[in-house]
C-alpha cells in the first residue's frame, strides 16, 4: 500500500476517524439512556460519585485556595494602579464563578479522575472482564459506563461549587487581612455585581457540561483501548490530553453561548 | 469500603455542595436582595438616566430602600420611565423628589429619594413628578473647557 501519498493518507485518516466518532456518539447515547431503560444500578452510581467526587474533594479545596489567593494578589497588583481596589472582590468572584472555577475543576477532574477511569475500564477490557459481562448478558455500557458518566455529570458541579466558595475565601484572606482592602467594600461590591442566574448558575451549567465531556472521553478511551498494557497506557495519556483540550475549547463555545 | 459508609460520604458530599451553593447565593450573589419582592411600585420619569440599570439601588440618605425594576423610554414624551420597587415599610410623602446620583467618581448610579413634608403619602403605582436626571460628566467637561476657552479669548 502506497502510504506515502498524501491523498490515500487523508482518505485513510477519514475512514479511521469518522466511524470512530460515530461509535463514540452511539456509546454516549446508549450509556446515558441506561436509566431511562431502567437498566441502571443506583448503588454503582453512588459508588462512582464517591470515587470521582468525594475522593477529589481534598485536591479541589487545596487548588481552589491557592487559585483564589493568587487572584487576590494579581488583581490587587493591576487594580491599585487605577485606585480601584474596591473592585477586587468583584474581580475575584466573577473570575472564579464564570471561568476559573468550572475550567480548573474540569482540568483537575480530568487529571485526577478521568485518567483513573480510562485505566480502570482499559484494564477491564484487557483482562476480558467486559467480554465476560456480555457473556453473562450484562450490558457493560449500562453496568460499567452509565454510573460513571452520570457520576461525573453529578459530581463536577458540586466540586465546582465548593471550588468557587473556597477560592473566594482564599481571595478574601489575601485581599482584606494581608493587602488591607476594606472588608465591607469587598463583599458589598461583590454582591452588587454578581448575579445568581447570570454568573453562579451558568457557571454550574458549564461545570455539568465539562463533567459529561470529561467522563465521556475518559470512558470511551478506556472502552476503545487496545487490550494490551501498552494500549491502556497510551489510552490513559490520550484521555487526559483530549479531555483537557476539549474542556478549553468547549469553554470558549459555552462562554459565547451562555454569557 | 462498604456500601453504608459510601452512602454516608456521598450524602455529606451532596450536603456540602448545597451549603456551598447557598452561601454563594446569599453572600456572593445578590439573591438576598430579593426582599423587595413584596414591596410596592413607584414610577418616575427622567430626562436622562445615565447608566442606571435594573437592580440599581434606590436610597434615602444613603440607606437602600428599594431597587429599580424596569427602565423604558416613553415614545410620547421621550422621557425615560423608571419603575422601582420600594420596601413596604417605607411610606413616602406626596411631594417626594427623586434624582440620579453616582456613587463616587466612577461608581454605579443610583436613585436618591428626597422625602417631602406633605401629610399625604404616595400610593402604590403613583408617579414621582419632581425628578432630576443623571449629570452627564462629558457635557460638564465640555462646558468647562468651552467657558475656559471663551474666557481666555475675551481676556486678550
Amino acid at each position: 500500500m502506497k502510504e506515502d501519498f498524501l491523498v490515500p493518507r487523508i482518505g485513510h485518516a477519514v475512514r479511521e476517524t469518522v466511524p470512530r466518532m460515530g461509535m463514540a456518539a452511539r456509546f454516549l447515547v446508549s450509556s446515558l439512556t441506561a436509566p431511562v431503560r431502567r437498566d441502571f444500578s443506583f448503588r454503582q452510581w453512588l459508588r462512582q460519585i464517591f470515587g470521582l467526587g468525594v475522593l477529589s474533594l481534598a485536591l479541589m479545596v487545596v487548588a481552589a485556595f491557592f487559585t483564589g489567593m493568587v487572584l487576590g494578589f494579581q488583581g490587587y497588583y493591576a487594580l491599585v494602579r487605577f485606585g480601584a481596589t474596591s473592585a477586587l472582590g468583584t474581580l475575584i468572584a466573577l473570575s472564579l464563578l464564570r471561568e476559573l472555577g468550572p475550567v480548573l475543576t474540569a482540568l483537575l477532574f480530568a487529571g485526577r479522575a478521568g485518567s483513573a477511569l480510562t485505566a480502570e475500564i482499559g484494564s477491564m477490557k484487557a483482562t476480558e472482564q467486559l467480554d465476560a459481562m456480555e457473556m453473562m448478558a450484562v450490558n457493560p455500557l449500562a453496568w460499567v459506563v452509565a454510573p460513571r458518566l452520570w457520576g461525573g455529570i453529578f459530581a463536577v458541579p458540586i466540586l465546582c461549587t465548593i471550588f468557587d466558595l473556597v477560592g473566594i475565601f482564599g481571595g478574601y484572606l489575601v485581599s482584606v487581612p494581608i493587602l488591607g482592602v476594606d472588608g465591607g467594600t469587598f463583599w458589598a461590591q461583590m454582591q452588587a455585581n454578581v448575579s445568581f442566574h447570570g454568573d453562579i448558575l451558568n457557571g454550574l451549567i458549564k461545570a455539568a457540561c465539562f463533567g459529561l465531556v470529561v467522563t465521556w472521553i475518559a470512558t470511551w478511551q478506556g472502552f476503545s483501548a487496545h487490550p494490551t498494557a501498552e494500549g491502556v497506557g497510551s489510552a490513559t495519556t490520550r484521555s487526559v490530553v483530549m479531555a483537557s483540550l476539549a474542556v478549553l475549547g468547549l469553554d470558549f463555545i459555552l462562554t459565547a453561548l451562555l454569557f | 469500603m462498604n456500601q453504608r459508609s459510601i452512602d454516608w460520604w456521598v450524602g455529606i458530599f451532596v450536603l456540602l455542595g448545597i451549603v456551598a451553593l447557598a452561601v454563594l447565593a446569599l453572600r456572593v450573589g445578590n439573591l438576598a436582595g430579593f426582599t423587595y419582592g413584596r414591596g410596592y411600585v413607584l414610577h418616575a420619569s427622567f430626562s436622562n438616566v445615565g447608566s442606571l440599570k435594573t437592580r440599581s439601588p434606590v436610597k434615602i440618605g444613603g440607606v437602600t430602600i428599594g431597587e429599580v425594576t424596569d427602565i423604558q423610554m416613553n415614545p410620547k414624551t421621550f422621557m425615560a420611565e423608571v419603575t422601582m420597587r420600594i420596601s413596604p415599610r417605607i411610606r413616602l410623602p406626596a411631594d417626594t423628589g427623586a434624582s440620579i446620583y453616582t456613587a463616587g467618581l466612577l461608581g454605579e448610579q443610583y436613585i436618591s429619594i428626597q422625602p417631602g413634608g406633605m401629610p399625604q403619602v404616595l400610593s402604590p403605582g403613583a408617579t414621582i413628578t419632581m425628578t432630576q436626571g443623571a449629570v452627564n460628566i462629558d457635557q460638564l467637561i465640555g462646558q468647562m473647557v468651552f467657558s475656559k476657552a471663551s474666557g481666555t479669548s475675551a481676556g486678550h
